[in-house]
Formats: C-alpha cells, structure tokens, sequence
C-alpha cells in the first residue's frame, strides 16, 4: 500500500516534472530559432556572411550576416558591428535601422547587426530577462531576440577555469572567453568567440577597411558610459565628434582606449589591422543590479525608481530622472554619432572619404520613434529580405 | 570538440544516474529533488539550454 502511494506521488511529480520540461524547451528552442527579418535598403547592394572571410566559420551560429552598402564611387570603407552584446539591444536596432534606411554616397559602409549571434540565441532567466521585445511600427509590431552579453553555452562549452587571451597572456574570467569584446584579435582555433572575432579580423583585412564602429550599451553604474572610447588611430576624430555633439546636441564623452587593457575592440582591431576602432556607448538601465522589476517595459522605456535612487544617492556614472533612458533616444545617439563620425573622418581623411545618406536626424528617431524606420517585411520583394 | 562531446557524455551519465535515483529512491522527497537537479542536465543533453 505504502509503496502504491510513493508511485502515485513518484508518478505525478515525474508528470508535472515533464511539462515543465517540455514547455521551457520549447520556449528555449523558439527563441534560439527566431529570425528577425530586415528589410534590405536602397543603399544595400550585396549581403554575405562571415564565413565568406573565415571558411570554418560558415554554416555556424557565429555566420551572421554582412551587409554591404556600397556608392561605387572610391572613398574610405567604416565596419559597423551591433550587438555584440546582445543585452545591448538598442546596438542591434541601430544597425537595423542603418541596414534598413542607408546607403553611402561616397566610399562603403558594411555592417554587421549580430556580431556574436550566438550570444543573441540565449538569455538569463535567472536574472528574469525577457526572451523578446517588440517596437512598434506603422505596420504593426516588429519583434527582436533579447540576447545575453555572452555566447551561448550551447555553442561554446565548456569554459576554461581561467581564460588566457591571447595573444597577450592576460588573464580574463573564464566566462570571458565567450564574451567577444575580450576576445580581439582572436586566433582561428579558439573558442567560437575568439574565432568569431578572427573572421572579423579577416574581413577588415580583405575588404580594406579604414575604419571600424563598435556599438555597446552600459549600466549607469558602470563609468564608461555615455562615451566614445577610441584607440590612438582615432583620437582626432573621437574628439571632435564628442566636442561638436555635447556642445550642439546631446552630451558624450571620450576616453582613451587603454593600453594595457586586453581583448577589448578599440585596442586590438586598431593594433593588429590598418582600422583603428571606436566604441560607443549608450545607457541602458535595464543592466543595472540595483534595477527593479526586469522586464520589456524597462528594455524599452529605461525607467526605474530604484536605478533612480542610486542616482539620487550619487552611486551613477550617468543622470536619470523619471524619464529613464527610452530605446529612441539610445538608438537616436548611436545612429546620429556614427553620421558625426563619418563626417569628421571625411573631414581628417579625405582621401578615405565616407559620405553618407539617409540616416533619420536624432530628433526624428526620438519624436517619431526608432518603430517608424523599420519597413514591413511583407510589402517588399522577398530578395530584399535577410534574416538574422 | 572532442572535450565538447566528453562534456556532453559526462552530462548524459549524470542524467542517468539522477534519474535512476529518482527510480530507486524510497524517499519522496529525496526523488522529487533528483527530478529537479536533473532538469538542466536534460535540457543541456536536448540542446535546448
Ligand atoms: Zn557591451
């Protein structure tokens, strides 16, 4: 009798224990699967993938798309690379924004959205991340993978107990070897990040490019934020595009990229290619520790009280006020930033010359929203569609 | 790759293990706790987590 009761119990627990099973997996495997669509605009004139740079790379998760935005007319050629964290999302929205709206004049622009896809193919439920979130378009709603700030462990695994970048030796934490803003240059036998990031090497290398933009968002409790941070080789122009923009539009600051510091892409793409590399941040509250509750509305409007609170209490790098740090007005800094670059590049280097059109002005993206320059999939030729 | 697929096989043996304790367990307690430490190992093993 005693043991008739235990399987009953045994068997309702091995029920219950199924369909939470079954229905997080399909959870998870809708989310890994998921493709965003991207309209591919005017100024887009060929897509390839990473691995047309890096073989063994091709058919991976990591052989993410590469759009290439070209006048014909010669001039200097910018890589913009979005998402390579894919916490960050208004990086992956202003990439698509760009991919979708852009074109360039003179010279080339390539962009990748998803630079380390991987990482968009997984999330933290353990910090209650959500798996999606949704932009309003005139259309109708358009909707994106939330990612993580690492590579999926389903591509990547397992970590090393300590992760020794190379070629430096510096020692990282052993989750950072997926993590591809320390694994620059990379080596083409590492971990999938670090040959993720020697594909891009090989890219810069082949397609000759001057110049390279690295698109991140950043807690306001995390001091380099709000900022370009650019190596020596673009020093110049960093500067005067975060002198021109904070004095006439909207404060950023400029760092230094430092020396000694490993792995990151405004070091090492500028110190082992002819690209020096410029990274800019936005904030994001949503990856603050001290944040409320996590979910879309915070992705999206940046408000919360706590994160104010630390604000208040002078624990922020960053102002925020009721207002938060809505997605328009991140996506708008990013997309108006690079256009100031292009221009200042061109200004410094005219015979490396990028010009660009179509980029909606920083108050459009704020007053109509980042939704309104996202075309409807379904209205266009199907050739004129790519999936991330 | 190769240390991949060990890691996968050490996963699918713990898995087993943990099921067959939940299996033999006269404690019900104890076997609804295996049920719940097994779970990642079997999404991990799925690919699904
Ligand atoms: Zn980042």
């Amino acid at each position: 009798m005693k043991a008739n009761r235990e399987w009953i119990i045994k068997g309702i627990a091995l029920a219950v224990w199924a369909g939470v099973l079954v229905s997080s997996g399909i959870a998870f495997a809708q989310h890994r699967q998921y493709k965003e669509a991207v309209v591919l605009g005017a100024g887009v004139v060929d897509v390839r993938t990473l691995g047309d740079y890096f073989e063994p790379l091709k058919g991976t998760t990591n052989d993410c798309n590469i759009y290439i935005l070209d006048s014909g007319v010669p001039g200097g050629t910018l890589l913009i690379m979005g998402a390579v964290h894919a916490e960050e999302p208004a990086t992956n929205l202003a990439a698509q924004l760009i991919v979708e709206n852009a074109s360039a004049t003179t010279g080339r622009i390539i962009v990748a959205i998803h630079e380390n896809r991987s990482g968009s193919t997984v999330t933290r439920p353990g910090d209650a991340y959500p798996q999606f979130f949704t932009i309003e378009t005139d259309w109708g709603e358009k909707k994106f993978r939330m990612g993580d700030r690492w590579a999926n462990p389903l591509d990547s695994w397992p970590d090393p107990e300590t992760y020794v970048h190379y070629p430096s030796g510096q020692l990282l934490a052993y989750m950072d070897v997926r993590n591809m803003n320390r694994t620059w240059p990379g080596r083409p036998n590492g971990s999938l990040a670090e040959r993720t990031s020697y594909a891009f090497m090989r890219l810069i290398e082949e397609e000759g490019v001057d110049l390279t933009i690295d698109l991140h968002e950043a807690e306001l409790e995390y001091p380099i934020i709000g900022t370009i941070v650019a190596h020596q080789g673009a020093l110049d122009v960093a500067a005067m595009v975060s002198m021109m923009l904070t004095a006439q539009e909207f404060t950023i600051g400029m760092e230094i990229s430092p020396l000694a510091l490993h792995g990151l892409s405004h070091r090492e793409i500028g110190d082992f290619s002819d690209s020096p590399c410029i990274l800019l941040e936005a904030p994001e509250p949503f990856l603050d520790r001290v944040r409320g509750v996590t979910d879309e509305a915070l992705l999206l409007t940046g408000q919360d009280e706590f994160v104010m609170k630390a604000g208040e209490h002078g624990l922020l790098y960053w102002p925020i006020d009721e207002n938060g740090w809505p997605i328009d007005i991140r996506v708008a800094r990013h997309v108006r930033t690079i256009e100031k670059i292009t221009e200042l590049w061109t200004r410094f280097h005219p015979d490396e010359a990028m010009v660009v059109a179509g980029f909606p002005t920083y108050n459009e993206m704020v007053e109509l929203g980042v939704g309104h320059f996202f075309h409807d999939p379904s209205t266009v030729s199907q050739d004129r569609v790519a999936f991330e | 790759m190769t240390i991949m697929i060990v890691y996968y096989a050490i996963t699918a043996f713990f898995g087993a293990v943990l099921f067959w304790n939940f299996v033999k367990s006269k404690d019900v307690q104890k076997a609804i706790l295996y049920l719940v430490i097994l779970m990642p190992f079997v999404l991990r093993v799925f690919r699904l987590k």
